[in-house]
């Protein structure tokens, strides 16, 4: 995924809290909600992100998923992706003062 | 203490029933969101980054041990073992599951509590003294009154829709401390030159995007009258207040536009029409049977000195810092008041396990009438405690790691959840926190610096109470950058006053440098006898300015 990012352009993944217990996911090429940001797939450019939203928002009157929204990341020095702003840094990690608890603690990155 | 009547557990039955068909409802699909998510809010369910949130209420911050346990158990079993005090006095959990809220809500009502009124733009939960039913000068518990309001005011049909949230506090002593001045309606219970028991009422007050101290717009509210005043003062904002603007909604907005002398006309107009009706006066054996719930414990006479008391502290000196930081004079002789620090060096403010509730609740129940308060500074506080306790309530939370002898010093900040946990924050609060209570950890530099509220909101909500803290901080985001402003001289007691920004903000690398140095500055600067407050008042922003932004 990463590999396919075009320097300059904004690139996004979207990402949702689950129905059933607020965890946060991530929206893959398959149409799956992922715990892994890893496995978000991205979009490159605006075009792409109106789809990857559109694709999203199908899921909203569902028992899936609440609050559906693109946010911006970058390519990461291992081949993957990182969320660009600290809100979804933290939101993919976990409380920065609780390394014992989220995703930072269970191996969901 | 306060115990449920047949009528609210027949309320709180019914709404955990409610609640457990409109979950079920949602989790198959049968709902959509825009329908569920006001009814979860009326519960006190939000949707926070990594969870969902509940917030369970602690009217007037009064809890039982056997309630606390309760707390414990259910942070054990539906999150994750620690809950967070808030500076509404409420607890809130940070992970449990939308799915397991039903389960959740219907165990917390068998210790009657409940998570009603903790959301949404109703009358919220009433706030109070910490130290009620304790305090030297005290008029009366400023509880009974809460819990009158809390009656009137629960479920009321015609203020369900208010414009915004609407949040009351009430005090009983010259000593505010209960942030009355701050609130939208801020009630003092104070005697009148016959000596009868009346109610000074504090309107327009509030944090947020525009901090307002309240007006005194009642001086005397006569005991009978009080529910007619509130109500029509309820009714006024409620026609009045703005709907159109979220940002200018809040009673405060409508007493600023309109001036206090014509919001003290239009509420005394209401007053008299509702009077009128005669609907809302108090009888007095109303007053009376709630009063009874107050009622003072079995107080021991005992002589104020406690010989054992004394013999620990001259043997033990780190038990004699924290009998003289922790602990505060009672109102009867041979009892103290016991405030727990719920803010170790390093620590989340507010922050408590499973494991130390139950240690306070076991402690509570061995010394303090099985009764314990929750503070708006996310602490907790043991009303009565024999002075010959002392020790072994010392020893207790020492054990459970809640002895910190920091009450009111540098490091006892309040600082909100922010960007670790909350949806709607710019900035981190708690690591700034943490950062400024390791900077400051010596205990001997602590008591130099004296008196010194540091207070911390991840936004300009200010859940944090930043304005009125001696030095505020506010989180904002700069293009997705954390960056802090600071406020000084803020105060929340009876000469409130909302802090002065002190010019451009920092980033999170410099912020606690700069806040060193307003407070070297400050003990540079100070006068004999003053405390961070005074020197502030004394002199103004420019000495700190001069430091903070010198050019090197
Ligand atoms: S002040 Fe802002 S960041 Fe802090 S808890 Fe309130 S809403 Fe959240």
């Amino acid at each position: 995924m990463a590999q396919h990012m075009r320097k300059g352009a904004r690139v996004q993944a979207l990402t949702a809290n689950r129905l059933q217990d607020g965890i946060v996911v991530y929206l893959t090429p398959d149409n799956r909600w992922s715990e892994k940001m890893q496995d978000a797939d991205v979009a490159d450019g605006k075009e792409e992100a109106a789809a990857l939203l559109a694709r999203g928002q199908a899921f909203l009157g569902s028992k899936d998923v609440v609050d559906v929204y693109l946010f911006e990341v970058e390519g990461d020095e291992h081949g993957g992706i990182r969320a660009m702003s600290v809100r979804e840094a933290i939101r993919q990690a976990g409380p920065t003062v609780r390394p014992d608890l989220g995703k930072q603690a269970e191996g969901k990155v | 203490m306060y115990r449920y009547d047949e009528f609210d557990h027949q309320l709180v039955r019914e709404r955990v029933k409610q609640f457990r068909g409109q979950v079920a409802r949602r989790l198959s699909g049968e709902i959509t969101e825009d329908e569920f998510k006001p009814l979860r809010l009326m519960n006190g369910v939000y949707l926070q980054l990594h969870a969902y949130m509940l917030r369970i209420a602690v009217p007037y911050g009064t809890l039982s041990s056997r309630q606390l346990r309760k707390l414990a158990e259910l942070a054990r079993k539906y999150d994750r073992g620690y809950g967070h005090f808030t500076t509404r006095q409420n607890l809130q959990l940070n992970w449990p599951a939308l799915k397991d809220m039903p389960n959740l809500i219907e165990e917390l009502a068998t210790v009657e509590m409940h998570c009603i009124q903790t959301s949404g733009n109703c009358i919220r939960n009433v706030t109070s003294d910490h130290y009620a039913g304790a305090a030297e000068g005290e008029v009366e518990d400023p509880r009974i009154i809460c819990e009158i309001i809390r009656q009137w005011s629960t479920f009321h049909p015609e203020f369900s829709y208010l414009p915004r949230k609407f949040k009351i506090a009430v005090s009983a002593t010259e000593h505010d401390r209960a942030a009355i001045r701050v609130h939208d309606i801020g009630i003092r219970v104070l005697k009148n030159g016959l000596g009868e028991t009346g109610y000074e009422v504090w309107i327009g007050g509030g944090l947020g995007r525009t901090p307002i101290i309240g007006k005194k717009v009642g001086d005397f509210i006569r005991r009978e009258d009080l529910l007619s005043y509130l109500e029509a003062a309820l009714r006024v904002y409620n026609m009045s207040g703005r709907r159109d603007n979220m940002y200018k909604s809040r009673i405060k907005i409508l007493v600023h536009e309109i001036g206090e002398a014509e919001m003290k006309r239009r509420v005394e107009a209401e007053f008299e029409e509702i009077r009128k009706e005669g609907r809302l006066q108090l009888p007095d054996e109303e007053v009376e049977r709630i009063r009874r719930y107050f009622a003072a414990p079995a107080f021991e006479t005992l002589p104020d000195q406690s010989a054992e008391l004394d013999a620990e502290m001259a043997k033990d000196e780190d038990f004699a810092h924290w009998v003289r930081q922790n602990t505060v004079k009672h109102k009867t002789p041979g009892y103290a008041i016991v405030n727990i620090s719920l803010k170790p060096i390093g620590g989340t403010p507010g922050d408590i396990s499973s494991e130390q509730m139950e240690a306070v609740a076991d402690l509570a129940e061995k010394y303090a009438f099985s009764e314990l308060r929750a503070a708006h500074e996310q602490n907790l506080t043991f009303a009565h405690v024999r002075k010959q306790d002392l020790r072994a309530v010392y020893d207790g939370l020492s054990a459970a790691g809640l002895a910190t002898p920091n009450i009111g010093l540098i490091s006892d900040q309040i600082a909100c959840p922010g960007l670790d946990y909350c949806a709607l924050a710019n900035a981190r609060s708690i690591p700034l926190a943490q950062e400024i209570s390791e900077r400051f950890a010596d205990l001997k530099l602590q008591h130099d610096i004296g008196r010194l509220h540091i207070n911390i909101s991840g936004c300009i909500n200010a859940c944090g109470h930043h304005h009125v803290g001696h030095i505020g901080i506010l989180g904002v985001d700069k293009k997705g950058i954390e960056n802090y402003q600071i406020t000084l001289g803020g105060a929340a007691d009876e000469i409130a006053s909302v802090g002065d920004i002190i010019g451009p903000g920092f980033t999170d690398d410099k912020i606690v440098d700069a806040i060193e140095t307003i407070v070297m500055t400050y003990l540079d600067i100070r006068q004999e006898g003053e405390i961070f407050l005074d020197t502030y008042r004394r002199v103004g922003l420019q000495p700190f300015k001069d430091k903070l932004y010198a050019t090197h």
